[in-house]
């Protein structure tokens, strides 16, 4: 996405959060139903699952992190695939790898050293990951050190609180701080749907991020006790769509936390061709927030050139 | 298209279901399938053979028999003479057979699938995730009906050999909902599919030969509509349950007409989808997909016609269109179609026709832009804009991939669009305000409300329509009913008492005041319109007074009347019964005159008048208690959410009178009329009308609000007539002779009016367990499914 093309982001306007209706049954049966209107097997599997591929955040976020775990996880990004995965599926100049690599802001030199002209950008969690209860200059702080070591994208925590009050100019604020501090690294505010609530909440929120020029929405940081669902998903693209309709501005959407079977990433990236078409299967608009799931899309990708079950420990660790 | 390309694209591959081991089976059956009847393949050598073809490719699939009259006798026979065996079995006996066919119809479930597929053209996605489920899920539920029918309807009884029909749309589905309650119920089944998709109910047939169900319980046969005429026509089928046209609908209604079958409806439909400005209008726009591209809109239940308040169309409008361009039209047995191919050109052709004439008068269209296949039949998915309730697509059953917009301001402008049409089946309601909702459910005159959600079906909860989308009701307890009669049936041929003349003059001056007896519509007494008289005889051969000759001009007025009583079926039923109690005192307080009143008519003996008296305070004790107690059910289909069956009143209702027991019969079918909260024509006992005219003094003192009961007396025939021609009266009981019974049934059918007659027979007004009670307000009422899906 160019700078120009970006999110500016809008006045808040309040009568339009106001106007959000989410019907979770209806949702919740669209979603049940949406992934067995759709197949995708063979070669068309293969190249679908080189496209999740593409649009992984290879993440790395524990407590126990070190400086050589986040070195492994980016010679993990930059050769995502075996070489002879790659000849078989004859891929020509197709050169797989992975969307970013994300970590803690303490990782975020480490990673770039190792990135560096790879292209693949480093992101890094923020504003008091994963609870986002650090005072608001510290936040903001936080953003400046990281987008200073280099992340070109930053995924910060939004205050729940601010939704459970409703407080959608105490969220709007808080967002375009943020997004002013960011610069030219990429915004990623990560909801924490799985503690929100409801859906209208979750879609409120989504709608008030955008406003305040979000670049990304994100559902979870992979912390709370739900993650990233489907139904969740589908109240956060129809309020992208929204949001494009009435403003012609593209926001990308990150669902993050339990996607670890290449089939589950399928069944996201039909949710993001049948909700918001084409464009928005590409890393500039979607990204998975995932670590295991690599490996399970290596695995799918052997069988698919030998016919033969795979194992995991056949793949490269990351 | 190599990897690196469709990376590129990210297109979706084709993703054929394959049709081998469906053909395997057609190959085995490649000499032509024959009939089952008696646990036996027929294929006479005599017998028409037709071909069923793929709508998909239009290449034939078998050869299939044509049953002729010999054969629907034979089918029929062996129903008969199985029935007897099959009803003495235990429920629980039953129960395991239901059970069987659910286990086996689960292990060969994608057999079914593919083949449902096939021979119908709909989506493999649709037959594998949505009809075979509900076909498995329906035995089983109704294994349950025939485990606990001995505790759960002690009253009632199987009615014998029945005769089904069912359509194309839903073959196996509709085979489901209708042999599941009718063997769970204790009858056997003569069943014929439809002509252009017989064969997943002869592999149904083979399946029920595996699980070893007795021979003659069930016969399939095949056949066009001819067969199905024979079936109608049977003197030994006690009921035909048809789904299907209203057109051939209304024929069946007129060709039992003369019999005492029982008939179950399940017709045509143009069912309203409401988007109120508070809906969540993604939800509702993929509702849309799922109302009318749904198996290609060959749905009874389609939601056909959007209506979307005003202050949203303009983006519901534009957010359709969006979401239409993403469907997906093509291969039925590709899994990753939305939609499949039409059943046959002819249905293609007949669509293309409204869809040319809705554009001549002034809708605008929209289709899909997509590729259709060169082979076979398709239409794409169409939107009319610009529709207004005059516009023939507006009104008219497409029956086709053809959805027809119009626009509201208010709730009740939506209400007053949704029931302006004939049909009465279903309809979707999507509003986040559940008040909104549930305040416009009961107003709709429908037999389903979706809320929030559209085309669900569950075997729990009952289906079926108001006004010409036909009566009764499929699934749940409701469903049971339609294949049970009471134990305790009237009997013995009903004749009317010859009239009298006066006989006896007066020697003396009459020097009593003149009391004239008038009709009495809407809470007036009036004067007929004939300007005529008739005279009313005592016993004992003197005259007892005259009475108004109603004609058909009175009848107008008194359905006029009874419509705009209307407001009768909100009054709640507490105030409903109140009223009722108030008319047992009043007339407890003229019981002497009542008591003389009869004695006189009737020649009975003060004895048995005063038991006629009292009985009918009894009686309506019995309907005041019943007013707020005939309370509805709350099924339990699988999901989250609630499916209500709600006991509603017909509207108006005309009541042909018995003669004998003038008081007693009369209230016997006035009150339960009246506690469920219909309002009545009411056309007394010609020869002992004035103890109805009586009457209304007592509902003149009891607070009956004016138009609920209006009497018009005169020749039952004739007005009963009259009533059953009439469009605007929505249900008819007759009480009368072998010939009004058939008149009434037989002219009913202009709008499918609910009807009971006593079948020219006989009933016993004294006797509470034939003629007082549920079965009455059941009677008396129609079932309306609430879907309400919840969660935040």
């Amino acid at each position: 996405m160019t700078q120009e093309s970006r999110n500016k982001g809008i006045p808040l306007n309040l009568d339009w959060v106001d106007s959000v209706q989410m019907n979770r049954s209806a949702i919740e049966r669209r979603c049940s139903t949406m992934t067995k209107r759709r197949s995708i097997k063979k070669d068309w599997q293969a190249a679908w699952l080189l496209k999740s591929l593409s649009c992984i955040d290879l993440t790395t976020l524990s407590s126990d992190d070190t400086a050589e775990r986040v070195k492994r996880l980016c010679a993990k990004a930059l050769q995502p695939l075996r070489p002879k995965l790659i000849e078989g599926l004859d891929l020509g100049k197709l050169k797989p790898r992975v969307a970013a690599v994300c970590v803690y802001h303490a990782f975020v030199k480490t990673a770039v050293e190792v990135l560096q002209n790879s292209g693949i950008p480093v992101a890094a969690v923020s504003t008091g990951f994963p609870h986002g209860l650090n005072p608001l200059l510290r936040r903001i702080e936080e953003i400046r050190d990281s987008v200073a070591a280099g992340a070109q994208e930053i995924d910060i925590v939004i205050t729940r609180a601010h939704v459970f009050s409703q407080n959608w100019h105490g969220l709007y604020d808080e967002i375009t701080s943020f997004r002013e501090v960011c610069g030219n690294a990429h915004l990623k505010t990560i909801l924490g749907t799985g503690e929100l609530g409801t859906f209208r909440n979750v879609a409120k929120a989504s709608l008030v991020c955008m406003m305040a020029g979000a670049d990304f929405i994100k559902t979870s940081t992979g912390k709370e006790g739900v993650n990233a669902t489907l139904p969740v998903s589908l109240v956060m693209l129809r309020m992208i769509r929204e949001y494009f309709e009435n403003t012609g501005y593209y926001v990308g959407f990150k669902p993050a936390g339990g996607i670890r079977t290449a089939r589950q990433s399928l069944d996201w990236l039909v949710l993001m061709k049948e909700e918001l078409g084409r464009e928005w299967m590409e890393p500039k608009l979607f990204r998975f927030g995932a670590s295991g799931l690599l490996t399970d899309i290596e695995r799918q990708l052997e069988h698919h050139l030998t016919g033969r079950y795979s194992a995991a420990h056949r793949q490269p660790a990351a | 298209m190599n990897i690196t390309e469709i990376y590129k694209s990210m297109d979706y591959s084709p993703a054929p279901e394959s049709p081998d081991l469906a053909f395997e089976w057609l190959q085995k059956h490649k000499a032509g399938f024959g009939l089952f009847i008696n646990g036996k393949w027929h294929k006479p050598k005599t017998a028409k053979v037709f071909k069923t073809v793929n709508p998909a490719s239009g290449q034939k699939l078998a050869a299939v028999t044509e049953a002729g009259k010999s054969e629907v006798d034979t089918a029929v026979k062996a129903a008969k003479l199985a029935f007897p065996k099959w009803n003495a079995l235990s429920g629980h006996q039953r129960a395991r057979y239901l059970y069987a066919i659910a286990r086996q119809i689960q292990k060969h479930s994608r057999l079914f699938a593919v083949l449902e597929s096939l021979d119908n053209g709909k989506t493999i996605r649709e037959t594998r995730d949505i009809d075979i489920p509900l076909v498995i899920r329906h035995f089983y539920h109704h294994a349950g009906w025939a485990q606990t029918l001995e505790s759960e309807f002690p009253e009632h009884t199987p009615l014998g050999a029945v005769g089904q029909i069912i359509p194309w749309n839903f073959p196996l589905m509709l085979l489901s909902w209708k042999i599941a309650p009718a063997l769970a119920a204790g009858n056997t089944v003569v069943l014929k599919p439809a002509e252009f998709t017989p064969l997943t109910a002869l592999l149904f047939a083979e399946i029920c030969s595996q699980i070893g169900l007795p021979p003659g319980v069930l016969n399939v046969i095949t056949g066009p509509g001819e067969t199905g005429s024979l079936m109608v026509k049977h003197p030994d089928l006690k009921k035909i349950a048809f789904t299907g046209s209203t057109e051939i609908g209304r024929l069946i209604r007129e060709q039992t007409a003369n019999s005492d079958k029982k008939l179950t409806l399940e017709l045509g439909g143009k069912s309203p989808f409401i988007v109120f400005e508070d809906a969540d209008l993604d939800s509702a726009i993929e509702g849309l997909v799922d109302a009318i591209w749904f198996n290609q809109g060959q749905v009874c239940c389609a939601g056909s016609r959007l209506l979307v308040q005003e202050s949203v169309a303009e983006k519901v409008t534009s957010r359709l269109k969006t979401r239409m361009a993403k469907l997906r039209v093509g291969d039925p047995l590709d899994k990753s179609m939305d939609m499949g191919a039409i059943i046959a050109p002819i249905q293609k052709k007949r669509i293309q026709k409204l869809v040319e004439l809705g554009q001549k008068e002034g809708a605008e269209i929209w289709q899909w832009q997509g590729k259709l296949p060169e082979q076979g039949c398709y239409f794409p998915p169409t939107l009319l804009t610009n529709v207004s309730p005059a516009s023939t697509v507006a009104q008219t059953e497409i029956f086709g991939p053809v959805l027809t917009s119009m626009t509201f301001r208010t709730p009740d402008e939506a209400v007053m669009l949704a029931n302006n049409s004939a049909y009465g089946l279903a309809a979707s309601v999507w509003s986040e305000n559940i008040n909104q909702s549930l305040h416009v459910a009961p107003k709709l005159k429908v037999g389903v409300v979706w809320i929030n959600c559209t085309n669900q079906f569950d075997a729990s909860a009952g289906f079926g329509g108001y006004r010409e989308s036909g009566y009764g009701r499929e699934g749940g307890h409701e469903g049971m009913l339609e294949y049970l009669k009471q134990k305790n049936e009237p009997s013995g041929t009903y004749k009317r008492l010859a009239l009298k003349s006066v006989t006896k003059h007066s020697k003396t001056l009459n020097t009593e005041l003149d009391r004239t007896a008038k009709l009495y519509i809407g809470a007036k007494q009036t004067r007929p319109d004939s300007g005529y008289s008739l005279p009313v005889v005592n016993a004992d051969g003197s005259l007892a007074g005259e009475i108004g000759h109603g004609n058909r001009k009175d009848i107008r007025n008194a359905v006029e009347a009874a419509n705009k009583a209307s407001g009768w079926q909100s009054v709640t039923p507490h105030s409903r019964a109140q009223i009722l109690y108030f008319i047992a005192e009043n007339l407890e307080t003229r019981a002497d005159e009542f008591r003389n009143r009869l004695m006189k008519l009737t020649g009975v003996s003060g004895k048995q008048a005063v038991l006629e008296v009292e009985t009918s305070v009894k009686r309506i004790f019995t309907y005041a208690a019943l007013a707020d107690k005939h309370e509805g059910l709350i099924h339990q289909p699988p999901m989250r959410g609630l499916a209500l069956a709600l006991n509603e009143p017909i509207g108006v209702m005309g009541i042909v009178c018995p003669d004998e027991s003038p008081l007693l019969g009369m209230l016997s079918l006035l009150l339960p009329a009246l506690a469920m909260g219909n309002t009545v024509v009411l056309i007394p006992s010609r020869p002992f009308a004035l103890a109805a005219t009586d009457f209304y003094q007592v509902l003149e003192t009891s607070d009956v609000p004016s138009g609920v009961v209006n009497i018009v007396t005169g020749d039952a025939l004739e007005l009963g007539t009259v009533l059953a021609k009439h469009d605007d009266v929505a249900g008819l009981w007759v009480t009368g002779t072998t010939e009004e019974c058939v008149n009434a049934k037989k002219f009913s059918s202009g709008n499918m009016k609910i009807i009971w007659t006593n079948d020219g027979k006989q009933l016993d007004w004294f006797d509470n367990q034939q003629s007082e009670g549920r079965e009455w307000m059941r009677r008396a009422a129609q079932v309306k499914n609430v879907w309400i899906p919840y969660g935040e």
